[in-house]
C-alpha cells in the first residue's frame, strides 16, 4: 500500500462527530488525499454547510488519526468549492443513515426536484410523512412525521 | 475585464461579512425564546449558516487588504463605526413577525445576491457563493412560509406583519444604493448589481406580500450610513453583547 493510500485508509475511517455510525467518507466530506511536492500529505475536507460546527473537531480526529497511524507530515485542508452535495453521500452510508433512523437522501439532487419522490419513514417503511419542519437537530437534516406509524424521524435533505 | 484593487475589493466582502455575521447573532438571540421548538431550532440553525458565511468571507476580506487579520479580529475587535453592514439585520428582533419580515426582507435579497457572485471572477467568493446559495434558498423558504401564514392569518397576526412591515421596508432602501465604491465593483463582477438586485427582489417580495394578503407600505423616508460605518442606536448595544466576552477576556480560546 503507498503512503497516500495508507493515510486515506486512515482518514476515511473517522467517524462523523453528530452522526458517528458513519464515517466522514460515507457523507463525502472526505474529498481529497494527495502528496505535495515538498513531500508532506494533503486531506482535504469539506463542510457540508458553511456553518457546520463539526468541521473544526473533524479537521482535528483526521490530524490525530493519521498521526497515531505513523503519519507525522500531514496537513488538513478545509476546501469550500466545489460546494458539497447530499451526492456525495455513498451507497454504504445511505444505507447506515436507515439503520440509524434517518431517512437518507432520496437519490441525486436534480431527480429529487423533477419527480417529487416520496420520503419514505425509516422505522416503518410507510411513504405516508410529511415534514414537521425544515430546520432539524443539525443543519443537514428536517424533521418528518410518519402518518402511519405515528413516529417523528429525521430526514437527510437534498441539498 | 479590468480589475480593482484588491482593498476596493476587501470593502465589498467585507459588506457583506458583516450583513451575515450582524443578522447571524440578532438570529442566535432567539435561541430559546421562539414561540415553538421547531422555530427555535430553525432561526439558530439559520444563524449558524450566516455565522458560517461570515467566517469564510472574514477569511477572504484579510486576504484581500491584506491586514492578515484573524476572524476573530473583525467580529470582536472592531468598534461600531467599523462595521458595514446594512441597517436592515442590526434592527432588533422586536416579536416574532418583525423578525419574519426582517428574514423576508433581507433572505431575498441575500439569495439574489449569492445567485449573481456564483459567477464572480474572485474564485474565492464564487466558492462561498456557490454553498451559501443553497443555504439562502431554505432561509428565504423559511420566511415566505411564515410570511403566507403570518399575513394571512389571524386579524392579530396580520395586524402584527403590517406593522412590522411599516418598521422595516425604510431600511430596504439601503440594500441597492449606489457609491462610487459599488460602481467600480460592479463594473468588475466583484460586486453584485444593486439594480439586478432590485430587478430580482421587488417583484419577488411584492409577489410574496399580495398572497399574504399585505400591502407594501407608503415609504416617507429611506434611512442609510450602514455601509458608511453609521449604524442605529441598537446596534452599539448588540455589538457589546456580542463583544463583550472577548473583550473581557483578551485571547481566550475555547
Amino acid at each position: 500500500m503507498t503512503r497516500i493510500d495508507a493515510v486515506r485508509r486512515l482518514a476515511a475511517g473517522v467517524p462523523d462527530p453528530e452522526l458517528p455510525a458513519l464515517t466522514i467518507e460515507d457523507l463525502g466530506i472526505l474529498r481529497d488525499v494527495r502528496a505535495e511536492a515538498t513531500g508532506g500529505i494533503v486531506v482535504d475536507i469539506t463542510p457540508t454547510y458553511s456553518g457546520c460546527p463539526a468541521m473544526e473537531a473533524i479537521r482535528q480526529d483526521v490530524e490525530r488519526a493519521v498521526r497515531d497511524g505513523g503519519f507525522d507530515d500531514v496537513s488538513v485542508r478545509v476546501v469550500m468549492s466545489p460546494a458539497w452535495t447530499t451526492d456525495w453521500v455513498s451507497e454504504a452510508g445511505r444505507q447506515k443513515l436507515r439503520e440509524y433512523g434517518i431517512a437518507p437522501p432520496r437519490g441525486p439532487v436534480a431527480d429529487v426536484q423533477l419527480l417529487q419522490l416520496a420520503i419514505v419513514c425509516p422505522l416503518c417503511g410507510s411513504a405516508r410523512t410529511s415534514e414537521v419542519t425544515h430546520f432539524g437537530s443539525t443543519q443537514c437534516q428536517a424533521v418528518r412525521r410518519c402518518s402511519e406509524c405515528g413516529e417523528t424521524f429525521p430526514h437527510f435533505k437534498e441539498h | 475585464m479590468t480589475t480593482v484593487a484588491t482593498d476596493v475589493a476587501a470593502v465589498s466582502t467585507l459588506r457583506m461579512a458583516d450583513d451575515c455575521l450582524v443578522l447571524s447573532h440578532r438570529l442566535a438571540q432567539w435561541s430559546s425564546r421562539a414561540p415553538s421548538l421547531e422555530d427555535d431550532v430553525a432561526l439558530t440553525n439559520i444563524a449558524l449558516d450566516e455565522l458560517g458565511q461570515a467566517r469564510a468571507l472574514y477569511v477572504r476580506t484579510a486576504e484581500l487588504d491584506g491586514t492578515g487579520r484573524s476572524e476573530d479580529d473583525y467580529a470582536f475587535l472592531r468598534d461600531e463605526r467599523e462595521f458595514v453592514n446594512c441597517q436592515l439585520v442590526e434592527q432588533e428582533n422586536g416579536d416574532f413577525a418583525t423578525t419574519i419580515v426582517r428574514q423576508l426582507l433581507f433572505t431575498t435579497y441575500q439569495h439574489a445576491q449569492w445567485r449573481a457572485l456564483v459567477g464572480s471572477p474572485d474564485e474565492q467568493v464564487a466558492a462561498i457563493a456557490a454553498k451559501a446559495i443553497k443555504e439562502a434558498t431554505y432561509h428565504r423558504h423559511h420566511a415566505v412560509d411564515w410570511t403566507l401564514r403570518l399575513g394571512d392569518g389571524t386579524e392579530e397576526s396580520h395586524r402584527r406583519m403590517e406593522t412590522a412591515l411599516a418598521a422595516l421596508w425604510p431600511f430596504t432602501a439601503e440594500l441597492f444604493e449606489v457609491d462610487d465604491l459599488t460602481a467600480d465593483l460592479v463594473a468588475t463582477g466583484v460586486a453584485a448589481d444593486p439594480a439586478v438586485l432590485r430587478g430580482e427582489w421587488e417583484p419577488f417580495v411584492e409577489g410574496v406580500l399580495h398572497e399574504a394578503t399585505l400591502t407594501r407600505p407608503e415609504v416617507t423616508w429611506a434611512p442609510s450610513g450602514g455601509r458608511r460605518g453609521l449604524h442605529t442606536e441598537c446596534f452599539g448595544y448588540m455589538l457589546t453583547e456580542m463583544q463583550h466576552l472577548h473583550r473581557s477576556h483578551p485571547g481566550v480560546s475555547w
